[in-house]
């Protein structure tokens, strides 16, 4: 019955173009927000500029579970990060994403450093992380054998975590959408307006115009918002200071004065960091266990070595900073630097194991500190979510979401389901439950990615769920066809003409990810 | 590591997938076993399963001559496994010609190639399956002898199925180097394909990948995909080799490029790929006598396409999945002369093995390795009346990669398996003009045989004489040598 009136009322705000709340960015803080907010009766739509969730940040980072003693006691970094690290196992479990409680070490690789081990031990207790323990270095062998001999002492966290942050955003996603949260991918918001009522009026609505992607020479679109929330990651920056110059404006022209909450009355600058990895083979060994990070020293903050949550090796990322907030190409002096320090943590490192190198975006806010919260009425903000973004990402979104409810006078649906089912990996079953789910399900026994075993039914599955999938990217993100050693060589093809079927579309028209981003020109012998 | 109990129930029986992963626990850390001993079970645990004298995993070029090789041999009942919709493996889509000179003494094209041994395949009625994946070998022992492999298939039609195979050939082929491997900076936009996905979009699919290419190595896909682009109306501005000289056939070089004017630019590499969605502009440079780029000697080349031709590994997750000892040169199997691998049974060719230059050879080996498992299944069943092998017989030779040759295969030579002429095969590190080809046993030499030109790109062979080597073994045995070493080289200026 509930689930009857929310879905109504997702139709009523569709056809009036007018919403409760309006996300803008679907990548992990945005889908984590808009999950949250799929439990009130409320509606959601969620702007999306990339072809997909999960196309920004959230697709290029370490996929660490941080424990929390990084930041500094009393920062909302510090209260979030430790928060979220705490309510993750609880979110992969209900959400069906891979997680592994692994624990991490801090190395220390100078006797006259270990002192400083000291420094992240008392902030991470000040910040209420568990167990954390100075280790010698017999201990820390014991833990973790194959690291380098050189490191002498070690922090650890047995509380920190890995998880697929691809899955981690679209099971977020997913939820939600099924939960009654509307998606619209393709769409850039270019511009956010002002209320033309006062804030305390009802009635007063934002107006949020996107542009479509992968049309744009189409007319302008907008839709209507009691609240809007800002997680647009590395640009959330640029909408953070058009508001505030908005709001000014506003205040000095109009009767009705605007008040923005002090934490959020300054311009920000977002600088846009890159992190260039290196991803191994999952046969390469030794593996590390736990996720080892390098004590920071004068000489700079080093780089991690970790297991991913499937199973591969991970080492990155550099920290180089740059203009470009799309600037996601690699270079070779970052590559050479992340496996000279790699080698520095765990020497056994094969460098004819690297499978792929890639870099990610970190939105780094000047003053290293989340925004989070309600900016002005009806404006709210998750920015400035840098590491350990990832990890608070669930607890931003508990903490936004409740504020977005009080505000807004949301009352919680009964309909609303907290669990969501992955979609079934046939590499991760035994030889049985394997034949069983082929006789349930002839397309289980077509292996599509074989460095994955990837199968067609799993590539298919993704194809028809709640978020749609139509590129390649999507599918490696969601089943990891394409993720592995030979990196599409082999199922490209396969993968595209799944992908052309399932969505009835001609195989020129499947993507890479964006919509520049075709595979194939033309039929041979059709000329251009 | 996960414990084995002695006794399963047949349905029980271990798989390394399930061993590697144990990640359905969540929480818990995927474990992979290193290597595994073979796997002891009952013979009525055995006869459980369907079963067959030869499993070959791979129906390509190797997989079929092996076949129609054993099959010829006396082997009744050979089973091919192939994961694509058709027999032929890689030749399908290899549709120039230039296949089977050595073989057929004519040129044929790849899928005219492969269709010859389909039809040998088909009138000796050896039983193939189409669509259907090998996802594990485990060897098996009864009784602490070694008996067979415990092969472990999948497909729609028939689900997940468990052959009991007596011997078997690993007949997989090899996989392109992605770009990741190469650590290539840049953007990761479309457009960067390895030069075997672009031939099989070409050729297979009738789909353009690109219209102006750009090629990074110079093996002989990345050469054949040069000419085959500009025949479908692409233009091919130039092809980027990191090493001095071509990792491809001479002949590739001539017809491939020169004959269209795509200039080939040794000693150069890429360093940037710009383009965030689809590649705009493809950077090379020239690379110093250390492989690094030189500042300065940049060239940039506006185009849609990067198509990588940078050399090629054999499969062998399987193998080592099964335990077999690999060579960390070649990636493949080590094997003996018979081309059988460190688990006896498990015998392989191809390139699964090494990776060949022309086809001829592989259907030369894997008729070796056919005949070879054919021997082993017939020793196997009157061994158990008369075990007669002397302590002489069971003698063996290490062979060595010496001075300017990266391998050999095999790397061992076991006396009781010895021919009347044994093929051994290498490739040597660099360009060699005006030098020979010599063989050492023990330090003494027992043949050297010129050759004008050699290159990594064209595999080299020596054959050696069973008379010759056996006399010479007598020789070096009365001077009191133990450990017999035979060592082919390269001497230069001969």
């Amino acid at each position: 019955m509930s689930q009857q009136s929310s879905c109504d009322s997702v139709l009523a705000s569709q056809a009036s173009n007018i919403y409760d709340v309006c996300i803008i960015g679907a990548g992990v803080v945005g889908a984590s927000i808009a999950r949250e907010l799929s439990r009130y009766h409320a509606s959601v739509v969620v702007l999306e500029k990339g072809e997909d969730v999960c196309t920004g940040t959230s697709k290029a980072n370490s996929g660490i579970v941080h424990a929390g003693f990084d930041a500094h006691p009393g920062t909302l970094m510090a209260r979030y990060n430790v928060e979220g690290a705490r309510l993750m196992p609880t979110v992969c479990k209900d959400l069906d994403v891979p997680y592994v409680n692994n624990g991490s070490l801090v190395l220390c690789f100078d006797e006259e450093n270990i002192p400083a081990l000291q420094k992240p031990k008392e902030q991470g207790v000040k910040n209420g992380v568990d167990g954390l323990e100075i280790l010698d270095a017999e201990r820390l062998r014991e833990l973790e054998p194959h690291v380098s001999p050189q490191a002498i002492a070690a922090l650890w966290a047995p509380s920190a975590g890995i998880v697929d942050p691809f899955l981690l955003t679209v099971a977020f996603a997913e939820n939600a959408a099924d939960n009654g949260v509307e998606f619209r991918l393709n769409s850039q918001v270019v511009d956010v307006e002002l209320p033309q009522k006062s804030l305390q009026d009802s009635l007063a609505l934002y107006t949020v115009t996107y542009v479509d992607t992968t049309n744009p020479d189409t007319k302008e679109k907008s839709i209507r918002a009691k609240t809007v929330i800002n997680a647009a990651g590395v640009f959330s920056g640029v909408f953070h200071n058009a508001i505030l110059e908005k709001v000014k404006a506003h205040n000095d022209t109009t009767s009705f004065e605007i008040t923005v909450a002090p934490a959020f009355n300054r311009d920000i600058e977002i600088v846009v960091r890159r992190g260039s990895y290196l991803l191994l083979d999952m046969n390469a060994q030794p593996k590390p266990i736990h996720t080892l990070f390098q004590l920071p020293t004068k000489l700079g903050k080093g780089i991690l070595v970790t297991p991913t949550a499937h199973g591969n090796t991970l080492i990155g990322p550099t920290a180089v900073d740059i203009d470009n907030p799309e600037g996601t190409e690699t270079s070779a002096e970052e590559i050479a630097d992340v496996i000279g320090k790699a080698h520095k943590s765990f020497p056994e490192i094969s460098l004819s194991s690297v499978i792929t190198s890639f870099a990610g975006l970190r939105a780094h806010e000047v003053e290293h500190e989340f925004l989070v919260g309600m900016m002005c009425n009806g404006y709210f903000e998750a920015a400035g979510i840098e590491s350990p973004g990832l990890t608070s990402a669930p607890a931003i979104a508990l903490s936004l979401a409740t504020e977005v409810g009080d505000y807004l006078n949301l009352e919680r649906k009964k309909s609303f389901h907290p669990t969501r089912q992955g979609i079934v990996r046939f590499a991760d079953k035994t030889p049985n439950e394997q034949g069983s789910l082929v006789d349930e399900n002839p397309l289980y026994g077509q292996i599509i990615c074989r460095c994955e075993t990837v199968t067609e039914a799993e590539i298919v599955a993704a194809c028809h769920r709640s978020i749609p999938v139509t590129t390649l990217d999507g599918i490696k993100r969601r089943v990891r066809a394409g993720m592995g050693r030979c990196q599409a060589g082999f199922c490209m093809p396969r993968v595209m003409e799944i992908l052309a079927r399932e969505n009835d579309i001609p195989l020129e028209d499947v993507k890479k990810s964006g919509p520049s981003s075709r595979v194939l020109f033309h039929k041979t012998k059709e000329g251009k | 590591m996960q414990k084995q109990s002695s006794k399963r129930a047949d349905d029980e029986v271990p798989n390394n997938m399930e061993e590697q992963i144990e990640s359905s626990q969540r929480g818990k850390l995927r474990v992979k076993t290193e290597s595994k001993a073979s796997h002891e079970m009952t013979a009525e645990e055995v006869q459980a399963f369907p079963s067959c004298e030869l499993l070959i995993v791979g129906g390509g070029p190797a997989g079929l001559a092996a076949a129609v090789s054993a099959c010829d041999a006396g082997v009744t009942d050979i089973l091919i496994i192939e994961r694509d919709a058709v027999l032929g493996g890689i030749l399908n889509q290899c549709i120039h010609n230039g296949f089977g000179l050595h073989t057929f003494k004519e040129e044929l094209t790849g899928p005219e190639y492969a269709k010859r041994y389909e039809d040998m395949v088909k009138e000796r009625n050896i039983d193939y399956e189409l669509n259907t994946m090998t996802l594990d070998i485990t060897p098996v022992s009864i009784d602490g002898v070694s008996a067979g492999c415990l092969v472990t298939t999948i497909s729609k039609d028939q689900g997940l199925k468990r052959i009991f195979a007596q011997a078997i050939i690993l007949a997989m082929g090899c996989r392109e180097r992605p770009r990741g491997a190469l650590n290539i900076p840049g953007n990761r936009g479309a457009g960067i394909f390895s030069a075997g996905t672009a031939q099989r979009f070409v050729n297979l699919e009738g789909e353009m990948p690109g219209s102006r290419v750009f090629i990074l190595g110079s093996g002989d896909i990345g050469l054949i995909m040069a000419r085959r682009m500009v025949l479908e109306g692409a233009k091919v501005l130039g092809v980027a080799e990191l090493m001095p000289f071509s990792g491809g056939l001479k002949r590739n070089i001539v017809q491939c490029l020169d004959d269209f004017g795509i200039p080939l630019f040794l000693s150069h590499t890429v360093v940037d790929i710009k383009g965030k969605e689809r590649v705009e502009s493809v950077t090379i440079a020239q690379v110093d006598e250390n492989m690094k780029p030189i500042l300065g000697t940049e060239k940039e080349f506006e185009v849609d396409t990067l198509l990588l031709s940078c050399g090629l590994l054999p499969e062998n997750e399987l193998s080592a999945k099964a335990g077999i000892e690999l060579s960390p040169t070649t990636k493949g199997a080590l094997v003996d002369n018979s081309l059988q691998t460190s688990i006896p049974g498990i015998f392989a060719c191809g390139n699964v093995l090494h990776v060949h230059d022309l086809v001829d050879y592989v259907s030369q080996e894997a008729t070796l390795a056919g005949a070879c498992a054919a021997q082993y299944l017939q020793e196997r069943t009157a061994k158990s009346q008369d075990s007669c092998a002397t302590e002489d017989s069971k003698a063996i030779v290490h062979v060595i990669a010496g001075n300017g040759v990266s391998y050999t295969v095999p790397s061992i030579l076991r006396l009781e398996h010895l021919e009347e002429t044994t093929t051994i095969r290498f490739r040597v590190r660099a360009v060699f003009s005006k030098a020979a080809i010599q063989v050492t046993l023990n330090g003494n030499e027992l043949q050297t045989k010129k050759r004008p030109v050699m290159a990594p790109g064209e595999m080299e062979q020596v054959i050696l004489k069973c008379e010759n080597l056996l006399s010479a073994l007598k020789r070096s045995r009365e001077t009191g040598h133990l450990e017999n070493i035979l060592e082919i080289s390269i001497v230069e200026g001969a």
